[in-house]
């Protein structure tokens, strides 16, 4: 069932092309089924995930290698899969009416579909082969659509930054879990679940759980992979709000959740998620002090929250896995909907300088008002859902006895700076006086209005209800995460207490902090962090420098030259070769006897000569003749040694080739020498080496008795079972026609490269 | 360098090569011989004919394109691996029929595909040497 | 014999690398054509020589015993020399076009892949 979902989520992000053709006008509204689909097929396994029931499925894909296509339902992954399929409806049927004006919009959803399945399957993966390759498949689809916008350079270069961070901690992830199943002996996450101790008490330890961190780290833009979130806003908008804050970046934290109950529990992995998620809490809070871009204020404040979110899962503790549930929720819904809103204004107002905005809130009274609505749940105000995950954040912190002073601390900093990049990004561009905009503001069209306005309205019903919405999969979620049977119960109102005052303290902050910030900014202005301590300028130097090297290394390697190649061909064969045979040949291979007759030394004869002839000769005639006896010479040895119809061949193939020769070569003149003499002194001992070098091969392989049980079967079943007396051809028909029919279809190939060299070619630029 | 010899003795040495070829290939099965060197043979035996009567002849002679002697060959390979599946064994498997007759003997797919072999290498042969001898012309 | 066909197979890979290091394209042909001989001999006298018993099942017999060459090189070698072959056309052809076009057969003047300068 599960896996029939994803395949025909793959089928109609496919088909999407065909259908934007058709329905172009109201294409938002058909989109917005397929997401629909997706969201009511899978809400009806709700009751039986609430009932505490888990749901498994195996496809078999390379059993043998433990390599299937097995999927999990459970508390983790259904929260995710509901949070995907409906931000997905909310954006599907906003991008039907927002990409109208750009170009190639078809394709676009296309790879929006493309990524909304991959994501899909990437959290109900059990099996880490297919986990990764729908890890994979979101970072590729989220490479296309950074890059949408393919002719402006910024945006390939987002792209493509984006793709190398996530790509890059892809692999390490990749690495990581192999070494977990080769620790454990199984690919399937469920059953890593039983086998904690032994995990965490293996040497290999270290290593997995800091693989599978970095993986987690780059995807989830942690510090100090941070740096390709804010440039990927580059995307278009529902992009943006879609997988660069409601989904994708929240795969790495999901990525973290599902290993807490297999890696978790030591101090490596507590320790360094409550670091790196605490760094990047505060410092992305801060970068986006001086912002001015309305996509871009609202990309650190994500990063903030993936920051704080990965800080929960260090801290833990019942009270920490609550605050993550409840956060994670608050955040896909106020977050997805401002970025939508941004996008509104811009196709509104025609800019997303923050600086420039004001006034909106009379031509767009309804996009204010569900602006507002998002912005309170992300300041934190009662009574919408991110006041009560704000709450149980603190809560949690306050739980902590040695650092919670510190983190109670940073938190109300970076939590104040999101009240206040809520108001500059949220709230302020509704107010104040109306500037002159490179557009006349109006009302966005209804489709992308009802998106927003949706989830802006699900954020205050989580926050009136919260047990009624939230509080049985929170129940799930944290079993899925602790390994535990735990009952939770969210309440909005907790009374006149300490976490209260600090929730009053962080808006005052906030507030605080927008006017200081109208009043820095001017001097700000121009003023930038030195480059050294840009993790991003890290990241153009290492590309650069490498970059240098495959340049270097392609000057040095491919110069173009057969002869080099060759050279270099040869001269690391007969090194390695030489190497090899070493160190397990120690005496020289024993000569065979020389019982020969006197055709035969005729014919090798023969041989030799003709070779002499051929290199030394200076007409081509001569040449080819030469050739030509040589093979007919090779063909009477294949018949001395029991080989008619290789003889056969090779006679009529040395009579074809003589024919095709002189067909092309009796006009041109003679031989000119191009070479000199040290080159063809040079030339000389490398093939006198390598000659040398296969004579010994030759001598060395049939010193040995050669028992070969092919040989044995071929005999014994060629009439049997192929019908034919002569064994050659019944190999080359019956046993093993497969490599025949590869062959001739080269041969067919061959033929028509003949063709097309000869004959198309010279109808175009030929002098 | 057209020799009046040649010509004459090439249109019948044309069909006696030929009759070698087919001979060739069908006792391949079970002495020296088979769909490669008979396609080869075949080959020569035009190749012959076009050196001694010239290119025009020989094309005019073979009333075809070699092209579709290629791509019949394939098509003949291909095709035999089929009636297998149809049997209900695996794709490749051999099927043979004992026609009783001294003249066929027993007759099987490998034999088709061995055919298939034979006119797919006679007609890259001559497209070979007929595109390097037109080619030549210009 | 296994002696002197080793002798004869280094011979020809020898002058088959010299032949391929020329600057010539035609010689590189020919050297092409001489590794494609030393390659199938190398075959044919690894997987042992026997001389004279081919490997045909003799009449009125249900299997082939005994002494007998090894019929599975000689399948291998089959193909090999019939792809050869097809090679061997591609490269001819691929030169002549290369004289009709460039008018050289100096590899060392076809380094680029830059127009010729027009006379």
């Amino acid at each position: 069932m599960l896996f029939y979902l994803l395949m025909i989520g793959f089928a109609i992000s496919a088909a999407a092309p065909f259908f934007y053709r058709r329905f172009r006008a109201f294409f938002g509204w058909i989109a917005v089924s397929f997401p629909l689909f997706l969201f009511f097929s899978f809400s009806s396994f709700y009751p039986r995930i609430s009932a505490g029931e888990v749901l498994r499925e195996t496809v078999f894909w390379v059993p043998s290698l433990g390599i299937n296509l097995s999927f999990l339902l459970d508390g983790l992954s259904f929260t995710f899969v509901l949070i995907i399929t409906l931000v997905g409806a909310a954006v599907f049927l906003y991008a039907g009416t927002y990409m109208k004006h750009y170009e190639h919009a078809a394709r676009f959803f296309v790879y929006i579909g493309l990524f909304m399945t991959s994501m899909l399957g990437l959290v109900l993966s059990d099996n880490i082969a297919a986990m990764f390759v729908f890890w994979e498949l979101t970072s590729i689809s989220s490479f296309l659509l950074i890059g949408f916008s393919h002719h402006k350079e910024q945006s390939r270069k987002s792209a493509i930054q984006a793709l190398l961070v996530t790509g890059g901690g892809g692999l390490a992830l990749l690495a990581g879990l192999i070494l977990l199943s080769g620790i454990s002996g199984t690919m399937e996450i469920s059953e890593l679940y039983p086998q904690h101790a032994m995990i965490v008490s293996s040497p290999l330890y270290p290593a997995a759980a800091l693989l599978v961190m970095i993986g987690a780290f780059t995807k989830s833009a942690q510090f100090p992979f941070h740096f390709w979130l804010p440039n990927a806003m580059e995307a278009p908008t529902p992009v943006s709000a879609y997988l660069h804050s409601a989904t994708m970046v929240k795969a790495g934290i999901y990525l973290l959740a599902r290993m807490n109950h297999v890696l978790g529990g030591t101090a490596l992995w507590q320790d360094s998620l409550l670091v790196v998620g605490a760094v990047t809490m505060v410092c992305s809070a801060l970068l986006a002090f001086n912002q001015m871009d309305l996509k871009k204020l609202l990309a650190y404040s994500t990063l903030s929250v993936l920051g704080t979110l990965t800080m929960m899962i260090g801290i833990g503790s019942r009270l920490a896995i609550k605050a993550f549930f409840i956060y994670l929720i608050a955040h896909s819904l106020y977050k997805g909907t401002l970025f939508l809103v941004a996008g509104t204004i811009d196709h509104a107002a025609g800019t997303r300088d923050a600086g420039v905005l004001g006034g909106l809130g009379r031509a767009m009274p309804f996009t204010m008002a569900t602006a507002i609505l998002a912005s309170f749940s992300m300041m934190g105000v009662i009574p919408l859902v991110g006041f009560i995950g704000k709450e149980t954040l603190y809560a949690s912190i306050l739980e902590l006895e040695e650092w919670g002073r510190y983190l109670i601390a940073a938190a109300v900093v970076a939590n104040g700076l999101l009240v206040m990049i809520t108001l500059v990004a949220g709230i302020r561009p509704f107010f104040g006086s109306m500037r002159r905009l490179p557009s006349v503001p109006h009302e966005a069209p209804f489709a992308m209005l009802a998106g927003p306005a949706c989830l802006a309205f699900f954020g205050l019903l989580a926050g009136l209800f919260p047990d009624f919405f939230m509080g049985a999969m929170l129940d799930r979620l944290a079993s899925s995460v602790l390994a535990d049977t735990l009952t939770f119960r969210i309440k909005l109102w907790h009374g006149f207490n300490e976490v209260l005052f600090l929730s009053f303290l962080t808006l005052l902050c906030g507030m605080l902090f927008y006017a200081a910030r109208v009043k820095l900014l001017p001097y700000l202005e121009g003023r930038h962090i030195p480059p050294v301590l840009k993790p991003s300028s890290w990241y153009d130097a290492a590309l650069a420098g490498m970059l240098k090297v495959a340049r270097w290394q392609t000057r040095m390697l491919q110069n173009g030259s057969l002869r080099n190649y060759i050279t270099i061909i040869v001269v690391t064969a007969v090194a390695l070769g030489v190497s090899a045979l070493a160190g397990s040949f120690s005496a020289f291979p024993e000569i065979p006897a020389l019982d020969v007759t006197f055709y035969e030394v005729a014919i090798v004869s023969i041989i030799l000569v003709s070779i002499l002839v051929l290199i030394t000769s200076s007409s081509r005639l001569k040449a080819v003749i030469t050739l030509g006896v040589t093979g007919f010479s090779i063909g009477i040895i294949f018949i001395l040694y029991g080989a008619p119809d290789l003889a056969l061949t090779t006679f009529a193939i040395e009579t074809l080739g003589v024919i095709l020769f002189v067909l092309v070569l009796y006009r041109l003149p003679r031989f000119t020498s191009y070479s000199t003499t040290a080159s063809r002194v040079r030339d000389a001992v490398i093939a006198f080496v390598f000659g040398i070098f296969m004579a010994l091969m030759v001598l060395f392989t049939v010193s040995g008795e050669l028992d070969s049980g092919l040989k044995r079967y071929f005999a014994g079943a060629s009439l049997p079972e192929g019908k034919g007396r002569n064994i050659v051809n019944v190999i080359l028909v019956d046993f093993r026609a497969i490599d025949t029919l590869g062959e001739i279809t080269v041969l067919a190939v061959a033929a028509i490269g003949v063709f097309a060299m000869l004959k198309l070619a010279l109808k175009g630029g030929s002098r | 360098m057209y020799s009046i010899i040649l010509a004459t003795a090439s249109r019948y040495l044309l069909l006696l090569l030929q009759m070698f070829s087919l001979f060739l290939l069908f006792r391949g099965h079970n002495e020296p011989g088979g769909g490669f060197v008979g396609g080869l043979v075949a080959a020569a035996a035009y190749a012959l004919y076009f050196i001694a009567n010239g290119i025009a002849e020989a094309e005019k002679l073979l009333k075809v394109d070699p092209f579709y002697l290629i791509a019949a060959g394939l098509l003949l390979a291909v095709s035999s691996t089929m009636p297998s599946l149809a049997a209900g064994m695996n794709v490749m498997t051999g099927i043979w029929f004992d026609t009783g007759t001294a003249l066929f003997g027993k007759v099987g797919t490998p034999l088709v595909f061995d055919t298939g072999v034979y006119f797919l290498v006679l007609g890259v042969t001559l497209k070979i040497i007929f595109s390097l001898a037109e080619g030549d012309l210009q | 014999m296994t002696l002197l066909l080793a002798l004869v197979i280094g011979c020809l890979y020898a002058a088959g690398i010299f032949l391929i290091l020329r600057r010539n394209m035609v010689k590189v042909i020919f050297g092409l054509i001489l590794l494609a001989h030393a390659a199938n001999l190398l075959i044919f006298t690894v997987g042992r020589l026997t001389k004279g018993i081919p490997a045909f099942v003799p009449e009125g017999s249900g299997m082939l015993t005994g002494r007998f060459a090894d019929p599975l090189p000689q399948a291998l070698i089959l193909t090999a020399i019939v792809i050869g072959f097809g090679v061997q056309a591609f490269t001819i052809v691929l030169f002549k076009r290369t004289w009709l076009t460039l008018g050289t057969e100096d590899l060392d003047m076809m380094k680029t892949t830059d127009e010729p300068p027009k006379e």
